[in-house]
């Protein structure tokens, strides 16, 4: 039973670093950068939200929505200034540049807020789940978690397979000169997906906000890493592949944490990423593009 | 219906284009045919604004193009179909032709999707396929099936026919020939100078960045010079 109640943990914060992970997964796919600031998007979804509630005394609905505009437009912005005057830069300049935005967003925060930490309310509007005469304990927030994570995953494979905003963007993705010959603009798909991921950060900073209610500027930058290895992981520019590597990703933390050292956790989630790299370069679900000639 | 007017397109120092001019008219064919590396592919990719001529100009329908960015002139009925066919391998074969109507309504494409698989029943067939597990002959098809979904009124195709077997050649060829007929101007680059003239009205001749000869393709098959060099001899 406690087995399972690990899992249960593992899932729902691995549902949080899968939703991160879509984000720097479908940035890296369609505009072929590391975003290095993603993770600090989060943290400012998380005191957005938080501000909402507490200064604006807002419910939690709104104010998760309100995080969520204000991460889009702070993604967009972030990249209109900071990456698209690099669209023909060399790869470490861009990257460069991402942990200097990085590092300007955690600033401002301690800027705007201080360093000294905020309590979070949680915005789960669920109970604690009690199975098998109270033997299994499920939290509302991890439920809760992951039902958010299946509707993201859900929602953002209908935008991406059906809708013509998702067409392009594939398309972007595998060939950006011939999707402009397509009629496509790349610097509109670019900006949407930044949009998209940076929704998606907001959301991701409330949820983290609401399991581990401690915010503080450098909040984002620990899941962000972790993220980003999960993006990895599972193949990056591979949407399913960010949503599995995730998962795996919270679930080896949690089970390490608990059935080896809690110290160590860490460490085992690198390990068995440098073994899965060795094994698959391209990651679990990654794939080489085979070009006919 | 386009005008180039003395461009001169550069790769960082290499001067690839040294001032060509040409024009293509209302309904016609015109075929650019020159050597490996004369600079046939680059002169299409500045037309459609993935390059930028350093010095130049360029008119398509009356209005200069060159600062006009490329997924733009898509709309104002520019099409280019690349070299090497650039295909959306991981996309099907339904997705390519999808979006290759990218600039018009959602509404009004299946019929263009019907037309491009009654010219390309193959393609039919294979429409749930990604277009990475077609022939290469199945993804000229393709290619060609794509870039006419944005009703194109100028259609620009670089060597159609490359690896391609001569009965697909033939094909490939008529279904040029017809789509002209059905009123849309092509500029034809191609490597087969034989299939190439005896389809167009008119051709130029590149050599290195510029143009040698220009002339009415009957004249082209007959001169000597282009005989020996593009015709295979005699
Ligand atoms: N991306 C590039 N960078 C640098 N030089 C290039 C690039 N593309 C083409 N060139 C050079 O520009 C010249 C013209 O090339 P282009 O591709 O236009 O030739 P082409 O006539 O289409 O040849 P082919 O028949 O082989 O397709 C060549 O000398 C080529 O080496
Ligand atoms: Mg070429």
């Amino acid at each position: 039973m406690a087995f399972l109640s690990y899992l249960i943990s593992g899932i729902s914060l691995g549902s949080i670093y899968a939703i991160i992970a879509l984000g720097y997964t479908m940035v890296y796919g369609i505009a072929k950068m590391l975003n290095f600031a993603h993770g600090d998007v989060i943290m400012v979804g998380g005191y957005m939200a938080y501000m909402a509630t507490t200064e604006f005394g807002w419910s939690p609905l709104p104010s998760t929505l309100f995080a969520m505009a204000v991460c889009t437009l702070l993604g967009v912005l972030i990249e209109q200034f900071a990456y698209k005057p690099l669209r023909r830069a060399p790869s470490l300049a861009v990257l460069i540049t991402a942990i200097g935005v990085s590092y300007f967003l955690q600033n401002a925060a301690l800027l705007l807020w201080s360093a000294n930490p905020k309590s979070f309310t949680s915005v789960v509007p669920f109970g604690t789940l009690r199975l098998f005469d109270g033997r299994l304990i499920i939290s509302g927030t991890a439920m809760f978690t992951i039902i958010i994570c299946i509707v993201i995953i859900v929602g953002l494979s209908a935008i991406v397979h059906r809708t013509k905003v998702g067409k392009a963007m594939r398309a972007v993705s595998e060939d950006r000169d011939a999707a402009q010959l397509m009629g496509v603009s790349v610097n509109r798909t670019i900006s949407t997906t930044f949009a998209i991921g940076s929704a998606l950060a907001a959301i991701a900073g409330v949820l983290l906000s609401s399991a581990y209610p401690i915010l503080m500027p450098t909040s984002g930058a620990m899941p962000g890493i972790k993220a980003f290895t999960a993006a990895v992981f599972g193949g990056i520019g591979s949407i399913p592949g960010a949503f599995l590597g995730g998962i795996l990703l919270g679930i080896i933390e949690i089970l390490g944490k608990a059935y080896i050292s809690t110290q160590l956790s860490d460490a085992i989630v690198f390990a068995v990423l440098i073994i899965i790299l060795l094994v698959k370069p391209t990651g679990l679900l990654g794939r080489k593009v085979l070009v006919k000639v | 219906m386009l005008t180039v007017n003395d461009i001169h397109v550069y790769y960082d120092n290499i001067h690839a284009i040294k001032g060509v001019s040409f024009d293509v008219k209302e309904g016609e064919i015109v075929t650019l045919i020159g050597a490996n590396g004369a600079g046939k592919s680059t002169i299409l990719k500045t037309v459609s604004g993935l390059l930028k001529p350093r010095r130049g100009e360029i008119r398509f329908l009356d209005e200069p193009i060159v600062s006009v960015a490329p997924h733009k002139l898509v709309s104002k009925g520019l099409a280019h179909c690349a070299e090497g066919r650039r295909l959306f391998l991981q996309m099907t074969v339904e997705e390519n032709l999808e979006i290759g109507a990218y600039t018009r309504d959602s509404g009004e494409i299946e019929d263009s999707i019907a037309d491009v698989y009654d010219r390309f029943p193959r393609l039919a067939e294979r429409r749930r396929q990604h277009a990475g597990s077609l022939s290469g002959g199945e993804q000229q098809m393709l290619a060609m099936g794509r870039a006419i979904m944005s009703k194109p009124r100028l259609l620009m195709l670089d060597e159609p026919s490359m690896g391609l077997a001569p009965i697909l050649v033939e094909q490939i060829f008529d279904i040029i020939a017809e789509l002209n007929a059905s009123g849309t101007t092509i500029l034809l680059v191609e490597q087969n100078a034989q299939m190439a003239l005896s389809v167009a009205k008119r051709g130029y001749v590149l050599e290195t960045g510029r143009i040698l000869t220009a002339a009415a393709s009957a004249d082209l098959l007959n001169d000597d010079l282009v005989k020996k060099a593009y015709l295979g001899g005699a």
